[in-house]
């Protein structure tokens, strides 16, 4: 782009003025079909029939009841901790602790759990469990938003940190505190099915409980005033203070909020996956997320929808796995192909390329 | 003393994986690009690494000459993480998408590549993928001969490692020279630390944002690599593997984006890594000690913050995004 000479450079960028809904998605489509089609060459380098692999995957995912189930059971997660996100990265927070405020929900869940079983019935014990995810996850989000309120300090590089402090915290209490007896298993006992979240249609009601959140954030996000706060902040820090906004405690609220979600999702995770605790609870959910949320525009109802394909992208490579011998991990491959394609595409959204012949003509009319 | 010994010579080994990861990071860190892919990028340099290596010996047969084998690996593993820092580069300075949600993609991405690779190769292979005994000296042995090597104290601690551990520090002290005396390394700073006063001094904010971050994407794959050909003992074993880059994510942080004290961070670090397996205090749990990095980590992005010493802060705009037209 420094030229030296007064050239017209070869493209050149303008940005694209309004731009209607119907090309951006028009874009976007396109992008998910050529990730696709990328995916299915690298099946093709390793000697499968990429047709067959997608159809299993579409088979394995949505062909039968017990599949289907397997696939709202990997989406819950997803969906839960994208909608934890989206207020964070809407203020520019570059909250990437996710993975760890998921772990430190599910420990406190996990303690109501194992020791409080016998003392309190289903519902009441339920709601205990509710709650002190949501308040283990929050206040693991609410320790890097402080220091960030109070001094500045890198949220990105904090909130990554903390993941990894509290999930070699419960390999700790795996093999320490909370073992099940006998010892020498480093496993956590299961819930008593007290401690277990009821099944409705066969999954457990996790996906109810998303689905109202996704309802909520929406509304938070958009019809609020702490939400207009989060938009305000994220356009512009000093703007809010000029506003007469409390931009430190704005951050720490909103974290916490984002953290108590996350904890949510990991007591979902233990009382209605699971059944129990382990150090790779969140198995990465946490880092998958971010990117359904930033695909999805911080968008909730977007996030669904984006969301379930990564959802059945993930079961459907388990069936290709056990059916065509294909390494299951090409879910994440396909995964990353998809994520590749779907950040690149947006910059073909926002700004129009000007190619240097056509650029004298098209001067007059831009 | 020989404790001692015997602890420092096993931290060394178990810090070289990560003082590649960390070396390359600083690198692509200081253009001011904070690529999150550093954990994909060491897992598909591993899998490359060992395949290159394993390939060529299935290739060549008795004939295999082991310094070819190593250079193979280190060429696979450094192309491995290019490509993945390219892909990268582009979607970040070219095509201008945010970063952090780019890096982590990419570190689902490379996770995912590391792994589909070593399975593949595995299960091609008949179940077992591992380069044969001769060849595996030259990746795990001193290059150093035996007399120096017996030396007391000294031999162990300064001519006991494998060729990974100095070619790591030969490259950690290039790339401190690099930044600190030479014109292009200030220039790469001045890029990471004010992109727009860089591009208005006429330097090329898009080149040197490729370049630091395409070559310190090889670099930490690289540890990949040495970390499945030395500790993981010439086997794939992805979850080995698993938490190294974010480690290394950490490590760049300690010794405050500076090559030279990743030299000893990643010593310190890889100590506190095996820690546990040598050194018990009563009352204090052996799986705690794993945290300790991270732990440490946090404090110390505590304290960096809380003071406000200029040379020892994060590129000023890690991170954040350059668009010349959207100053």
């Amino acid at each position: 782009m420094h030229s030296a000479s007064h050239q017209i450079p070869l493209v050149r960028l303008a940005k694209r003025e309004g731009g209607s809904g119907s090309r951006s998605w028009a874009i976007r489509i396109a992008a998910i079909v050529l990730a696709l089609v990328v995916g299915g060459l690298v099946m093709v380098i390793s000697g499968h029939n990429p047709l067959t692999g997608y159809a299993t995957i579409l088979s394995g995912s949505l062909g039968k009841t017990s599949a289907i189930r397997q696939t709202v059971k990997n989406f819950i997660p997803l969906l839960g901790t994208a909608l934890a996100i989206a207020p964070c990265f809407k203020m520019r927070f570059w909250n990437i602790g996710a993975e760890g405020q998921i772990t430190a929900g599910a420990v406190c869940a996990s303690y109501f759990a194992l020791f409080w079983a016998d003392k309190l019935p289903q519902v009441p014990l339920l709601i205990l469990m509710f709650l002190a995810g949501a308040v283990g996850g929050g206040i693991w989000a609410l320790i890097p938003a402080f220091f960030k309120a109070k001094w500045g300090t890198n949220e990105t590089l904090f909130t990554l940190m903390m993941n990894y402090i509290v999930i070699g915290f419960v390999k700790y209490l795996q093999g320490g505190p909370w073992e099940k007896l006998p010892r020498g298993s480093q496993q956590i006992a299961q819930f008593e099915s007290a401690a277990c979240l009821p099944r409705v249609l066969g999954v457990y009601c996790g996906w109810i409980i998303v689905l109202i959140l996704t309802v909520a954030v929406f509304f938070y996000m958009k019809y609020t005033k702490h939400g207009y706060e989060i938009a305000v902040i994220g356009e512009s820090e000093n703007t809010a203070r000029y506003a007469g906004m409390n931009v430190g405690w704005v951050i720490m609220r909103t974290m916490f909020l984002s953290g108590a979600i996350s904890g949510i999702v990991g007591f979902m995770l233990v009382s209605g996956a699971n059944n129990t605790l382990y150090d790779g609870v969140a198995a990465g959910v946490g880092f998958t997320a971010i990117t359904v949320a930033w695909l999805a525009q911080l968008n909730p109802f977007a996030m669904v929808g984006i969301s379930a394909m990564l959802a059945i992208l993930e079961k459907g490579a388990d069936t290709l796995q056990t059916r065509m011998q294909v390494p299951a991990s090409i879910s994440d491959v396909i995964t990353g192909i998809l994520l590749f394609f779907m950040l690149g595409c947006e910059f073909f959204i926002r700004y129009r390329l000007i190619f240097r012949g056509r650029s004298s003509r098209e001067e007059g009319t831009v | 003393m020989n404790f001692l010994v015997n602890l420092i010579a096993a931290a060394v080994l178990n810090g070289a994986p990560l003082l590649y990861g960390t070396t390359g990071e600083i690198l692509s860190e200081r253009s001011g690009n904070l690529n999150l892919g550093v954990e994909g990028m060491m897992y598909m340099g591993g899998a490359l690494g060992l395949g290159a290596a394993f390939y060529y010996e299935k290739a060549a047969g008795a004939s295999a000459s082991g310094p070819v084998a190593v250079l193979l690996a280190i060429a696979g593993a450094f192309l491995a993480g290019a490509i993945g820092a390219l892909i990268y580069s582009v979607i970040t300075v070219s095509l201008r998408a945010n970063q952090n949600v780019t890096g982590l993609a990419l570190a689902i991405f490379g996770t995912g590549v590391g792994q589909y690779i070593g399975e593949y190769m595995r299960v091609r292979e008949g179940g077992y993928v591992a380069i044969g005994n001769t060849l595996k000296t030259y990746f795990q042995n001193s290059p150093f001969p035996d007399a120096l090597q017996r030396i007391p104290v000294a031999g162990p601690l300064i001519f006991g490692y494998n060729i990974f551990v100095y070619l790591g520090v030969i490259v950690a002290v290039i790339l401190w020279l690099f930044l600190r005396k030479t014109r292009s390394g200030l220039y790469l700073r001045a890029v990471g630390e004010s992109p727009a006063t860089a591009d208005a001094a006429g330097i090329h904010v898009t080149r040197y944002k490729y370049a630091a971050t395409v070559l310190g994407g090889g670099i930490s794959a690289i540890g990949g690599m040495v970390y499945i050909m030395t500790i993981a003992g010439c086997v794939w074993n992805h979850e080995g593997l698993s938490g190294e880059g974010w480690l290394a994510v950490a490590l760049v942080i300690f010794c405050l984006w500076s090559p030279l004290r990743a030299v000893w961070g990643s010593v310190l670090f890889g100590g506190l890594m095996i820690l546990y397996l040598r050194f018990v205090v009563p009352f204090f749990p052996t799986q705690l000690y794993k945290i300790l990095p991270y732990v440490v980590t946090v404090v110390v992005l505590i304290i960096t913050s809380m003071r406000s010493s200029k040379d020892k802060q994060p590129p000023a705009s890690l991170g954040l995004p350059y668009f010349r037209e959207e100053r």
